[in-house]
């Protein structure tokens, strides 16, 4: 009997320079495997499924358990981390596709840095005055806590703004995942000094109007963050400060 | 000169001690393989330990400090430890202030629950995902530094090296690009190391992908000592898995999760039964070699696999998903069952690296002059076995030492105009091994070289050691690196290559798996997560001392220093 097998088709591309081919894989299968154990095979015998010898496959990653967001590609048609994507769930043949918001890097590595630099726009930070000893923080009610947690378990994976129509690069919006942030740095008593700044820079082009509610982010968030829930909430708080300002209040 | 820090690595060490180096009015350049806020800080379940006494218990840092000593079996300096723990109650406010959402009792206060070695709840937490929330904070104030230009960071990049002029002092480092592959020195006033654990080396581990080891062992190959490598954690509780060991966090023992299997058709508590007084939260060196015993000795684990049952069926699953909700969904996740019905199968994993770049008491300065080490690529907080929710306090305290000290070198040390020609001379050497990897025409594949290494490594180096497989294992690791010499990159392109990055890490891997095992194989005792049946006792006569290991042509040659006990008399180890 013949071995039960993966076959894996991954789209690759050597520079920014070149253009995406298609190579074709196929591997052992074992039970309990996820695509980065497959791509890991494929590195320990970098062959084609026509035998021909090809280069080990680009990928980033690092904590493989859904908790660092660097493993983020398109499996299947769907953008997800590949840790978590276990080949017993997955049709076969398995497609594997970088990230398309993102600029390429090589193969299925993409640079991402722009997610990081819209968290300087809303300035995702409590400014606290310094290190030294001040003696404990603010208190908080249970309740709050339960309902800002979930908002800082965001990984910055980048799922969210692939499936969002209105991220790409001739726009400036910053996208869900940043918007969720704001709600998360205005719900904290400290964060909530500064909420002005920050609804202000969601105000401003490429902030909470450009967002089209198409709610795409909150399906696909692996975190199981309320996006729309974010978008919607600072989208009031949006309305509220521009119209309290107006009024000069 | 700038006033400019150079820091290589961006987890909880590297972050803390970036944030203290601004506050000083110096700036940073910050070094990663990965963008900070994925470091494997994230991977930091349970908890960060401080002694805040806010359950009416009676805890005090002297509590937490003797038992972190006791814990980590009186190997560990003591004034550090001491220093650590008198200071963690303040880092805990500092992180509120911050913004980490821990979890809140009734009247609005941080909740605590208790860890492994300790009969108190000290341990504050956010969710199951702390060390998540506490790295974001960190790169949240790092990233507003950033902002106001007082931070640089070069993400994506791989540490290579030290620059050293003529008198050995650390003037800069050489770095290379990962994407485009460049190689460049960087100057500066003085360089903190907080680059992690070296998991890699054990093949599969709870560690992730970035923790090698690497900067750390060319550190030690470039003259830097390294302490008590022979020292590994090994968790009692992960899930197994091809790729990865995940994680299911002691704090699901402490909050009463229970560790059991079948024995005659009934649940055995073989930690509750052998253990009374502490039961499930023995310390993990303890817990670990119950479980092997349970499994390799008595042929009890579950269904005959190597597998112990860990159990949250009994609590109330709104508790759980408040209190362990991280960490629930990483076992639904991977394994597809649910931890609130079904117990969960678990087995012990490389974790934690108790050794690492020897540092002095005061300041995080290795031996090296201007070359300083925070959080758990040093070695110096935790002894033979690292208590629970310890590593999050000591990165970060680690940090807070590092960074000012760096500083307070950087105004003091002597000031010499380094010459062009030292950072020349060093980015010529790591451009000259480069070459050798691309013209390299041997047949080895790095891939497979790492997996006989990380085999070889588990099987011999963690739990139990004989010193007859110390000493094969020491002759497979030379012959891994016969091997190495001969390795092929199967791409020879000069662009985002991670078959040459990952090909350049694994050489030093294997120099620092030989400092791992001939510091075991030398250390002819048992003390904490190092364990010989040939030598079961603690011989604080002849070892109870650091193990210094110097890099030498031939290999590693240990020399040994003594320990400070001056608070806190050595006393027997029993739980």
């Amino acid at each position: 009997m013949a071995e039960k097998t993966v076959q894996i088709r991954i789209k690759r591309q050597a520079s920014p320079q070149e253009g995406p081919r298609w190579e074709e894989f196929e591997i052992p299968y074992r039970p309990g495997m996820n695509v980065i154990v497959a791509l890991r095979d494929i590195a320990e015998r970098p062959v084609t499924v026509e035998g021909k010898s090809t280069s080990i496959v680009s990928y980033d990653a690092n904590c493989l358990e859904e908790i660092c967001g660097a493993c983020a590609m398109i499996i299947n048609g769907r953008p997800r981390q590949a840790c978590t994507a276990l080949i017993d769930k997955l049709e076969q043949p398995i497609t594997l596709e970088p990230l398309s918001k993102f600029p390429i890097v090589r193969d299925l590595q993409v640079n991402r840095q722009r997610l990081f630099e819209d968290l300087k726009k809303v300035k995702a930070w409590i400014p606290i005055d310094g290190t030294y000893d001040l003696g404990p923080g603010p208190r908080e009610s249970p309740e709050v806590q339960q309902e800002a947690y979930p908002l800082s378990n965001c990984i910055s994976c980048g799922n969210c703004l692939e499936v969002c129509p209105q991220y790409n690069d001739h726009t400036t919006f910053v996208g869900a995942a940043v918007i969720s942030q704001v709600r998360l740095f205005n719900l904290h008593p400290t964060g909530r000094m500064n909420e002005g700044e920050r609804l202000e820079a969601l105000a401003a082009p490429g902030g909470i109007q450009d967002c089209s509610y198409a709610q795409n982010c909150v399906k696909i968030c692996p975190k199981g963050i309320p996006l729309t829930e974010s978008i919607a909430a600072m989208g009031r708080a949006v309305i509220k400060h521009t119209v309290k300002k107006a009024l000069g209040k | 000169m700038a006033k400019n820090i150079i820091i290589v690595g961006g987890g909880l060490a590297g972050l803390s001690a970036a944030i203290k180096v601004v506050e000083k009015g110096y700036s940073v350049d910050l070094f990663s393989v990965v963008p900070v806020k994925r470091s494997h800080s994230v991977c930091a379940q349970g908890g960060i330990n401080a002694a805040k006494n806010l359950k009416g218990e009676g805890d005090s840092p002297a509590i937490h400090f003797d038992d972190t000593i006791y814990g980590g079996d009186f190997l560990a300096n003591q004034g550090p430890v001491k220093r650590m723990c008198e200071a963690a109650p303040a880092i805990i406010d500092l992180l509120d202030r911050m913004g980490v959402q821990f979890n809140r009792t009734a009247e609005g206060l941080l909740d605590f629950r208790r860890f492994g070695g300790t009969l108190y709840h000290r341990t504050a937490f956010a969710g199951a995902t702390t060390g998540q929330q506490l790295l974001y904070a960190l790169d949240e104030q790092v990233r507003r530094f950033e902002a106001e230009g007082k931070v640089r960071k070069f993400e994506h990049w791989e540490f290579l090296s030290a620059v050293l002029d003529d008198a050995g002092v650390c003037r800069g480092i050489c770095a290379m690009d990962l994407q485009s592959m460049e190689v460049r020195t960087f100057a500066a006033e003085a360089v903190i190391i907080a680059t992690g654990g070296n998991g890699a080396i054990f093949g599969r581990s709870t560690n992730s992908i970035a923790c090698t080891g690497s900067a750390q062992s060319a550190l030690y190959q470039q003259g830097a000592i390294y302490a008590n490598g022979e020292f590994i954690q090994v968790h009692p509780t992960a899930i197994p898995g091809e790729d990865k060991l995940r994680l299911m966090s002691e704090s699901a023992r402490g909050e009463g999760g229970r560790v059991w299997v079948p024995r005659d058709g009934k649940p055995w508590y073989f930690l509750e039964e052998w253990y009374p007084k502490y039961g499930n939260l023995v310390p993990r060196d303890v817990a670990t070699r119950a479980i092997h015993k349970v499994v390799f000795e008595m042929g009890l684990g579950v269904e005959g696999q190597q597998a112990v049952y860990l159990d949250l069926t009994h609590i109330d699953a709104h508790e759980l998903d408040v209190k362990l909700g991280g960490i629930l969904e990483i076992y639904e996740k991977f394994v597809g069952d649910d931890p609130r019905k079904v117990p969960m199968r678990v087995f012990p994993a490389m974790h934690y690296t108790m050794g690492g770049l020897w540092v002095d008491d005061e300041h995080q300065a290795t031996n090296i002059p201007g070359l300083f080490a925070a959080g758990e690529c040093e070695y110096q907080y935790h002894g033979a076995n690292r208590l629970g929710a310890n590593s999050l306090v000591s990165c970060i305290f680690g940090g807070f030492v590092a960074g000012p000290s760096a500083v307070e070198y950087a105004k003091t040390a002597a000031k010499a105009e380094v010459p062009e020609q030292v950072f020349t001379a060093e980015k010529a050497r790591q451009e000259a091994i480069n070459q050798q990897f691309y013209s390299n025409e041997g047949s080895e594949n790095p891939f497979v070289i790492w997996k006989e290494l990380g085999n070889t490594m588990t099987a011999n180096c963690t739990v139990t050691r004989y010193n007859n497989r110390l000493q094969e294992t020491d002759a497979k690791l030379q012959e891994l690196g016969e091997r190495y010499r001969r390795v092929n990159l199967s791409d020879k392109t000069r662009w985002a290559n991670q078959a040459f990055f990952f090909t350049r890490q694994l050489g030093n891997m294997l120099v620092l798996a030989r400092v791992i095992c001939l510091g075991a194989l030398a250390r002819n005792e048992s003390r904490g997560a190092h364990y010989k049946p040939d030598f079961p006792e603690r011989d604080d006569a002849n070892f109870l001392k650091t193990t210094m290991a110097k890099h030498t042509a031939s290999g590693p040659k240990l020399e040994y220093a003594a320990v400070d006990t001056s608070y806190i008399k050595p006393r027997p180890r029993k739980y």
